[in-house]
């Protein structure tokens, strides 16, 4: 994924301070890491080549621990959020179904932010509400029995609440570019019948 | 560190260095004992390839030899029917997660994998688990060897060269669990990562994860 060039400017400009804060020892790559997700929302990679930078460490023992907590994310947050639960009993009941409805409508992947920023797809584990199984949890919302018609269901609702936004502030460059991912988007369920 | 002690593997009387670790003083004595994840160098050993396991007369269960320090009047046994069950499941687990093609593996015949199951005798089969898919890509961006993750048992031997002796520290683990691979940062392929294909890692490589190509 590529970052945006305003997304960058952040990086740079937040990432200094943080990492000043601390002392150049390796024991402390955890603390700035979550420091630093705190600050941007995520981990992007040049950031993570700064830290390694300034404990001395290889790019690549930045990259190991933040691929393998799971607190850590790679992509910055959309804005709107999907976390589809893949606890035991989410999981049984069809959970990498839904998954994999949201990653065909979303074009993204498990963990993934689409490029335009406006979704996030992550996968949680359990979120407390095992009878409605399968659960995703949709912008602090918790939506069971999700089938993939469910998950037309959602992204329709998406799609209506930003047409009343964009009706209410009419943006040149910006609304065309969400029309033209309307169209991609409508385009696809017809795909879907086919398969 | 210097101070010689006597200790019986498998019956033979055996004289070495207070506090070596165990895997070495059998090994430089000729009595083989499976190991994949050890590097004698390494003074922060993972001991995750678990197949080491020895029978020490007074611990209650066995132990990872590349971790024991040997001591004086220590009675070990290489195999026991515990041992073997261990190292049998061991490997067979390692084998789930490794795509065994051995006729046409450049690595036939010097594997180190088929040298543990021929000491051993144990089947280069895959019977008690479901065989995880393999579907990676083969990185052979490097001009003078490839990286196929299919082959890789994950032993961390490459990660260590990389680092401590070729002082390049290119590739690491990275995700976890079923997941877990060794990458390099951002998961580039190894031409553009900070590799300088010195081939130390091909060199460390137990089975053919990290191959030399044919000229």
């Amino acid at each position: 994924m590529k970052l945006l060039e305003r997304e960058k400017e952040i990086i740079s400009n937040e990432l200094q301070d943080i990492v000043d804060e601390y002392q150049s020892k390796p024991e402390n790559l955890i603390p700035i890491l979550q420091k630093v997700q705190d600050k941007l929302g995520y981990l992007p990679l040049p950031a993570m080549e700064k830290i390694a930078q300034a404990l001395h460490i290889p790019a690549v023992d930045v990259f190991g621990p933040a691929t393998f907590y799971n607190q850590f994310r790679l992509n910055p947050p959309g804005e709107h959020q999907v976390k589809v639960c893949m606890g035991t009993a989410c999981y049984m009941a069809g959970g990498s179904i839904a998954m994999e409805s949201f990653e065909r409508r979303l074009n993204i992947k498990e963990g993934e932010t689409s490029p335009d920023r406006k979704y996030s797809l992550e996968r949680v584990a359990c979120v407390g509400c095992c009878t409605m199984a399968p659960v995703v949890v949709v912008d602090d919302e918790v939506e069971g029995s999700v089938t993939p018609t469910r998950v037309d269901g959602i992204m329709l609702s998406f799609e209506a609440s930003d047409g009343e936004k964009k009706q209410e502030q009419v943006e040149g460059p910006e609304k065309e570019q969400r029309e033209e991912l309307e169209k991609e988007e409508k385009s696809e369920p017809e795909k879907k019948e086919g398969e | 560190m210097s101070k010689m002690i006597t200790l019986t593997i498998d019956g033979r009387k055996i004289t070495a260095s207070e506090g070596e670790k165990l895997l070495w003083v059998a090994l430089e004595n000729g009595i083989y004992i499976p190991n994949l994840c050890a590097i004698k160098e390494n003074n922060r050993l993972s001991a995750s390839c678990r197949l080491c396991f020895v029978e020490v007369e007074g611990l209650a269960a066995p132990v990872t030899s590349c971790t024991l320090p040997v001591s004086e009047g220590m009675v070990v046994k290489t195999r026991s029917p515990r041992v073997d069950r261990l190292v049998q499941t061991a490997f067979e687990l390692l084998l789930s997660h490794h795509r065994l093609e051995c006729s046409s593996c450049s690595k036939n015949g010097s594997c180190e994998l088929q040298k543990i199951a021929k000491e051993r005798g144990l089947k280069l089969r895959v019977k008690r688990f479901k065989p995880l898919d393999y579907e990676t890509e083969v990185d052979d961006s490097p001009k003078t060897f490839v990286f196929d993750r299919s082959k890789c048992v994950l032993c961390g031997r490459c990660i260590w060269i990389c680092r401590n002796i070729a002082k390049v520290g290119a590739i690491g683990f990275s995700r976890r669990g079923l997941e877990r691979v060794v990458s390099t940062f951002g998961d580039v392929p190894l031409a553009e990562s900070p590799c300088t294909e010195c081939g130390l890692c091909v060199e460390a490589c137990p089975g053919a994860a990290l191959a030399r190509v044919q000229a």
